[in-house]
């Protein structure tokens, strides 16, 4: 049987749907939110069940610093895909560089936030319940942070060898929902640990 | 949109070497390909899975039995259910969705086919992981083999004093990749069933098994997760010594209860919501209607998908919760009774009044309809906290989610195997040989999982390697143990079917069952781009418009 009988009048109705990358990555995002819902639960279920010491109020210090690059890098990368929408490919470069900044001060500070309560306060993943949780669920999100810059860096490298087009807007708004999830749970975490943990 | 097509390639080209044509399927990013791997795939664990399941059986046979030790006991009983779970019915059901949702939506593959390959390979090395624990188990400590630790591995069994050497590690490591592959099949699901559906399919006209596995979508990406989450921290615990589940540093071995089973719920509905499908598909076919309260059943599964979120603790009644906990969990439990009924009733008014053609797939359908519904009562006795009590742990549990699993799912999965077989190998079964495996194999569940409930009412523990003579569970465990006879037999029959149908069946035409929805309108087996050109659909049947322009189904949708 031939399929062509299904074939009606081309384009008698518009026919839309929705952007797969979008779809996807909102899909995805969902799926993240679940293992980050499970870490945070976990932590929160453990605050003050530590059998020993340290306790975060003895090591923990609020990342202020860290918190606002974090942040405002969702605008910068926002401000990014909508200079490349408009074919402003420099000024896309100019605030992709940034958040690439943001993201990786971001990234050295949570190293040396760690390195000063491992080195310092001998707190580690192993030493108690709060070193067990807060590890990991810091860690779960610099990893996510990590994939994301890893983006944002060969993304950046094909900005400087000239590959990026205003054609490719869409990848990089689908790419920067993934950011601004990064970002988002970046405020639960802190809410979290740094806040109710304390 | 319409008027895109691709270009004819030459077809009937010279055969090409073996090793061409193996490299072909191993580099696919076709999902009829990639489907058929799947089902191929879940097809050798049923059977490895089935192995242990016998070896279980054999030991338990009589009292007292040195079949096998204690030791490979657990390790067979660990095995048998992850294996079963994760790399036989997720496989296969995944596999006849990767196959068939483009084909019914009229599109030329998933949204992402290479992410659907990743996702394959991740399962399929999932399963291999888990297997290489047998060889690679041992670990430095020259202590354990396979995973012992039971398919819910609870916590402290898992931890290092307890588990020596890598068993548990593989296990975990199993769960853990293949669990990604399972992310990527789910998000894979949902941009294909949302964006790629061909002009005029608007969500109410997609077949019903598009539907129910747009909502497997999302249950997976929202309930694999949790395992997912879950497994990193055992990992966490025993390799850099981490404290999630270890009792004595403050930790909680009810919280690992808890994110298993909030995964381990909603696996059983991620598990069953794809047999709906294949049932919705098939029992409207061989009765000759249309299925009953289309709107229905699709806010039913919605519902399904929903509640199965908010009922993982029924599971644990006997840990110790509150009455308020044990309460809202009965609760919530006899409430997603009510939409798994509601679908059973549009079954069967779908078929009320039918003419209903007892072809093989037909009748899988049929048994699934009788013993899910067996399934699911005795799901509600177990959902009443005071009945759980008193039989969770007993081999009452066991015969009645064996009864889900392969009464409801396990059948459902025969019939979609026969209803597609000559769309997916172009030939035609056998139908004598079909019916043979019908019976046998429902001969044998019923002497099986029917007798299983009575030693378990009359207190024999699950998960024991032998038992005392004279407790009255004797004669029933023999019964139970003859009836895997019965279904061996069976499987013998399906494989050999299988075999000799690929090989030497007729030719099938695109379409032996004079069916409705899309995937029958291109030929068996389809081309790489199954439809020369794209389809376009004005209602829920489009080839019943089709075969009957004088009164096509939508004039009355």
């Amino acid at each position: 049987m031939s399929s062509a009988a299904f074939v009606r009048n081309a384009a008698e109705t518009e026919w839309v749907l929705p952007s797969r990358g979008r779809v996807g990555m909102f899909s995805l995002i969902a799926a993240e939110s679940a293992i980050f819902t499970i870490f945070v639960v976990a932590y929160i279920f453990y605050i003050g069940k530590s059998m020993s010491g340290p306790m975060p109020k003895d090591v923990l210090e609020t990342p202020i610093f860290n918190t606002i690059c974090l942040l405002s890098s969702s605008l910068t990368i926002h401000l990014a895909v909508r200079a490349l929408r408009r074919a402003r490919v420099n000024a896309f470069g100019f605030w992709w560089f940034v958040t690439m900044v943001l993201g990786t001060i971001f990234l050295v500070g949570t190293g040396r936030e760690w390195q000063r309560m491992i080195f310092e306060k001998g707190l580690t993943i192993s030493t108690n319940l709060f070193g067990t949780t807060y590890y990991s669920l810091v860690g779960l999100h610099a990893f996510h942070v990590t994939v994301g810059l890893i983006g944002i860096v060969l993304a950046m490298i094909f900005t400087l060898l000239g590959k990026v087009e205003p054609a490719h807007s869409e990848r990089v708004d689908v790419f920067s929902l993934y950011w601004h999830f990064v970002d988002a749970v970046w405020v639960v975490v802190f809410t979290v640990v740094y806040v109710i943990g304390r | 949109m319409s008027s895109e097509t691709i270009a004819l390639t030459a077809i009937g080209e010279a055969e090409r070497p073996i090793g061409e044509r193996l490299h072909d399927w191993v580099v696919t990013v076709d999902h009829k390909k990639l489907g058929i791997l799947y089902i191929l795939y879940a097809l050798l664990f049923l059977v490895v899975g089935g192995i242990e399941a016998t070896i279980l059986r054999i030991q338990l046979i009589v009292p007292h039995n040195h079949f096998v030790s204690p030791e490979v006991f657990n390790r067979m009983m660990t095995m048998h259910g992850t294996t079963m779970i994760f790399f036989m019915v997720m496989p296969i059901l995944f596999g006849f969705g990767t196959y068939l949702i483009p084909l019914m939506i009229g599109a030329r593959d998933m949204a992402f086919p290479r992410l659907n390959a990743f996702s394959f390979w991740m399962t399929a090395f999932g399963g291999l992981l888990l297997y290489f624990s047998f060889i690679g188990g041992n670990g430095l400590y020259g202590a354990g083999a396979a995973p012992d630790v039971g398919w819910w591995a609870y916590a402290p069994l898992t931890s290092r004093a307890f588990s020596v050497g890598h068993s548990t590690d593989f296990w975990t490591l199993a769960l853990l990749v293949s669990g990604v592959g399972s992310i990527g099949t789910g998000v894979n699901f949902i941009a294909t069933l949302l964006c790629m559906r061909c002009p005029g399919m608007t969500l109410g006209k997609m077949p019903l098994l598009a539907w129910l596995n747009l909502v497997v979508g999302g249950m997976v990406i929202l309930a694999i997760s949790p395992l997912t989450a879950a497994q990193i921290m055992l990992c966490i615990d025993r390799y850099l010594g981490g404290h999630f589940f270890d009792t004595q540093a403050g930790g909680s071995a009810v919280l690992w209860m808890h994110f298993f089973w909030i995964f381990g719920h909603p696996e059983v509905y991620i598990l069953v919501v794809p047999a709906f499908a294949f049932v919705s598909e098939i029992v409207p076919i061989f009765s000759r209607k249309p299925i009953f309260g289309y709107p229905i059943m699709v806010a039913a599964t919605i519902a399904i998908g929903f509640i199965s979120f908010s009922v993982w603790a029924h599971h644990m009644f006997t840990v110790g919760m509150s009455s308020y906990g044990n309460s809202f969990f009965v609760f919530t439990t006899m409430a997603i009774a009510v939409p798994t009924g509601i679908k059973i009733f549009n079954w069967l008014g779908t078929m009320w009044g039918g003419k209903i053609q007892f072809k093989a797939p037909m009748l899988f359908c049929i048994g699934f309809l009788f013993q899910f519904l067996i399934a699911g009562l005795t799901g509600i006795m177990l959902g009443a906290a005071p009945f759980n009590w008193q039989l969770s742990g007993s081999y009452f549990v066991v015969a009645h989610f064996h009864y889900v699993i392969v009464g409801g799912i396990l059948f459902a999965v025969f019939g979609a195997f026969y209803y597609w077989f000559p769309k997916m190998s172009g030939r035609l079964y056998n139908e004598t040989l079909a019916k043979w495996h019908f019976w046998l194999f429902l001969i044998g569940f019923h002497m099986t999982f029917d007798f299983m409930h009575i030693p378990g009412i009359l207190g024999m523990p699950r998960r024991i390697y032998t038992y005392e003579p004279g407790r009255g569970w004797d004669i029933w465990n023999l019964i139970v143990t003859v009836g895997v006879f019965f279904q061996i037999a069976a499987i013998l029959i399906f494989v050999g079917n299988l075999l000799w149908s690929l090989f030497k069946g007729d030719p099938a035409s695109s379409d032996p069952w004079d069916a409705w929805t899309l995937e029958w309108s291109t030929t068996s087996p389809p081309p790489d781009y199954n439809f020369a050109t794209i389809p376009v659909v004005k209602s829920r049947r489009p080839l019943w418009d089709l075969k009957h322009p004088e009164d096509p189904d939508w004039k009355y949708e």
